[in-house]
């Protein structure tokens, strides 16, 4: 096992290196730079400017800079922000708390309600029931996230019933730290809705297909033959089973998630990962743009990583290295 | 071809319905030019987020017009946009009629429009944006662009997906190591963040038609990754047939053997991944135009549409149906995820 983890996480080193060249070689292709602006403001003197420029490592050539900039990004160290003027490591750590907050909420969600009715429908495979369900999950697939979140967005503009925007109200200083908890759930409440609703549907689709699959099974039959209950069949026997490739799922998850909080992010205002990565985009922050996309990419490799590990736990037949 | 049609209405009903529903689709915005009343940067200033305009059979005084007509819309408050419907004269639903000069297919010059009402009313079916232009006409015109930019992007990345994952299976060795390292390593990165990024390379103003092949471009260079891998892994095992080395002893070219000979035995599977992968570049395009990153005022797109409701709860709440973009969007994508599942099936030779 220890093993196992090991060689996945050397595995990584190659991975992150291409990865971060690839990030460092999209930014630096990017026309007209950060100074770009600053200079036509003729409060800023072309002194200041180079001296910035200096500052940040960018009068070195490419290669130089790019070494540099690994070199620092090996102590979490991704340099500073032009446009906010603080370290890019404590911005993106601040918005990926927030998207952190929204992705576990989401699929956790997501997962509670999905398995059991995928379940139900493969349970009850070709009844009325098993038809609604799969028409509801057709709907999910197919409703892109940033629809599903103006429509939200639409019926709370007409109810009001959750706020939208900022992780929370205007608040006493002294508020407690459960009043502030409840209001940060209550603003998180729209965009986890929102990517659990998107979630559910091919969530449902996938455990429902294993659930069926593990069903039709000879030792299903022969547990049937033996007279077993319905319920330990269902639960004990096909559900564990059909449960383990839903764990690369969950690995794979993550990064299909951070693709579509993205946006739901930015049109509830959810201030996460994906409207920082945004906002670095359209005033070409460059080690911003460059320290979003590495972490998000760094996020993925750890979510399949994670689905791995826990495929392995679960799943006996697989403890193989 | 004519097979194939009948397999998949006896397979399923539905996804052959999804198959034509596509079909008239593609049509209707291909002929938008045609089609539309208005054009779509054809602005009534004095009619800012008009609701859709109702249609009438009988008037006020009770009376039954067979031809349909619509009554002039009238600003009543300025400030919450309320309208009332001046019910003193009838214009009705005329077909050819005489308007602005515009082009079609951007060759033609016509006045004529399929259908309309006479000015001062204008008969908006699905009410008017802050410009007062008629959002059915855009979602025309929009279809045109969101959809063939998917069309257009699908084969492009195909193109890319195929060639390199055929080149990594059939010749192997170090080629093959080189290409699928810089596959996974693309693939590492979650599309939504390559797209931003790879679009800051270039600049934020550029002509709508430099936008529209850069979305293209975006959309299928993070497209291809995923199909080159699963390519390259049925050429692993489709080289190893015998009909492969039977090819190869007869001293064709590898090219041929590539093209004529291995690649035909992967399209079954091709063509359900082309229509499953379809939605994704839709939803790709809307989501950089909805940020304002992809196609440009005054062109209408799909998601361009959507984007002004983004972020300002006052133009949701005021005017719903702009929100009706997100309903075509989702009407093509459901007809396309039906029609891949029984693709998924009809093509499986498992199956026959």
């Amino acid at each position: 096992m220890k093993t196992f983890i090991l060689k996945r996480l050397l595995q990584l080193i190659p991975m992150l290196i291409g990865m971060s060249f690839i990030s460092f070689m999209i930014i630096q292709s990017s026309p007209g730079d950060y100074f770009a602006q600053m200079k036509m403001n003729p409060e800023i003197s072309p002194e200041t400017i180079e001296m910035m420029k200096i500052n940040f490592g960018l009068d070195k050539p490419v290669l130089v800079q790019y070494l540099l900039w690994l070199k620092n990004m090996c102590r979490m160290d991704f340099g500073i922000s032009f446009a906010y003027h603080i370290p890019v490591t404590t911005l993106i750590k601040f918005r990926l708390k927030n998207t952190l907050c929204l992705a576990i909420f989401s699929l956790f969600l997501s997962w509670v309600i999905a398995v059991p009715l995928a379940v139900l429908a493969g349970y009850k495979e070709g009844t009325n029931i098993d038809r609604m369900l799969s028409i509801f999950a057709y709907l999910s697939i197919s409703l892109p996230s940033f629809f599903v979140a103006l429509l939200f967005v639409y019926f709370i503009s007409k109810t009001g019933v959750l706020p939208l925007g900022g992780t929370r109200s205007i608040f006493d200083v002294n508020a407690s730290a459960f009043l502030i908890f409840k209001d940060y759930m209550k603003h998180l409440l729209v965009p986890g809705l929102v990517l659990c609703f998107v979630n559910i549907g091919w969530l449902f689709r996938l455990m429902k297909n294993n659930f069926v699959e593990v069903f039709n099974t000879p030792y299903i039959l022969a547990a049937w033959a033996r007279g077993l209950p319905a319920s330990s069949i269902i639960f004990k026997h096909t559900l564990r089973n059909a449960l383990n490739p839903m764990f690369t799922i969950l690995g794979m998850e993550i990064g299909s998630i951070l693709n579509g909080a993205a946006l739901t992010e930015i049109i509830c205002g959810w201030p996460g990962m994906g409207s920082l990565i945004l906002e670095a985009v359209l005033s070409h922050d460059l080690y911003l743009v460059m320290g979003a996309l590495v972490i998000s990419g760094f996020l993925l490799i750890i979510g399949n990583l994670i689905g791995d590990i826990l495929l392995t736990i679960f799943d006996p037949r697989i403890r193989l290295t | 071809m004519k097979r194939f049609f009948q397999r998949l209405r006896n397979h399923s009903k539905l996804a052959y319905f999804s198959f034509w529903f596509l079909v008239f689709f593609y049509i209707v915005s291909f002929f938008a030019d045609i089609l539309a009343p208005y054009h779509f940067d054809y602005q009534f200033r004095n009619k800012p987020y008009q609701p859709p305009t109702k249609i009438h059979f009988i008037d006020e005084s009770g009376h039954f017009h067979i031809r349909p007509f619509v009554y002039n819309m009238i600003i009543d408050d300025p400030v919450f946009r309320t309208y009332r419907e001046d019910q003193s004269t009838r214009y009705p639903v005329k077909f050819i009629v005489n308007g602005p000069e515009r082009k079609i297919f951007f060759v033609f010059k016509t006045s004529k429009y399929l259908f309309g009402v006479d000015e001062p009313a204008g008969i908006f079916l699905f009410g008017t944006d802050t410009y007062g232009r008629d959002i059915f006409s855009r979602l025309l015109y929009g279809g045109r662009i969101s959809l063939s930019i998917s069309i257009v992007g699908v084969l492009i990345s195909f193109t890319l997906g195929m060639i390199t994952g055929g080149i990594a299976g059939y010749f192997g060795g170090l080629i093959d190591q080189i290409l699928m390292r810089f596959v996974e390593i693309l693939m590492v990165f979650p599309s939504f963040y390559l797209m931003l990024s790879l679009r800051a390379m270039f600049p934020l103003n550029l002509s709508s038609i430099q936008v529209y092949f850069l979305i293209v471009l975006i959309l299928s260079l993070i497209g291809w990754a995923g199909l080159a891998r699963i390519i390259r892994g049925m050429v692993l095992s489709i080289k190893e047939e015998d009909y492969v080395l039977a090819a190869k002893s007869l001293g064709l070219s590898h090219w041929r053997i590539l093209f004529f000979h291995i690649f035909p035995n992967t399209f079954s599977y091709t063509i359900t991944a082309l229509t499953i992968s379809v939605p994704g570049y839709i939803i790709g395009e809307a989501a950089l135009s909805l940020l304002g990153l992809g196609i440009q005022e005054p062109y209408p797109s799909w998601g361009n549409i959507l984007s002004s409701t983004i972020g300002n709860l006052k133009v949701v709440g005021d005017a719903p149906w702009l929100l009706l973009a997100g309903v075509f969007i989702f009407a093509v994508l459901i007809n396309f995820n039906l029609l891949g599942d029984a693709l998924r099936n009809v093509l499986d030779p498992k199956n026959w």
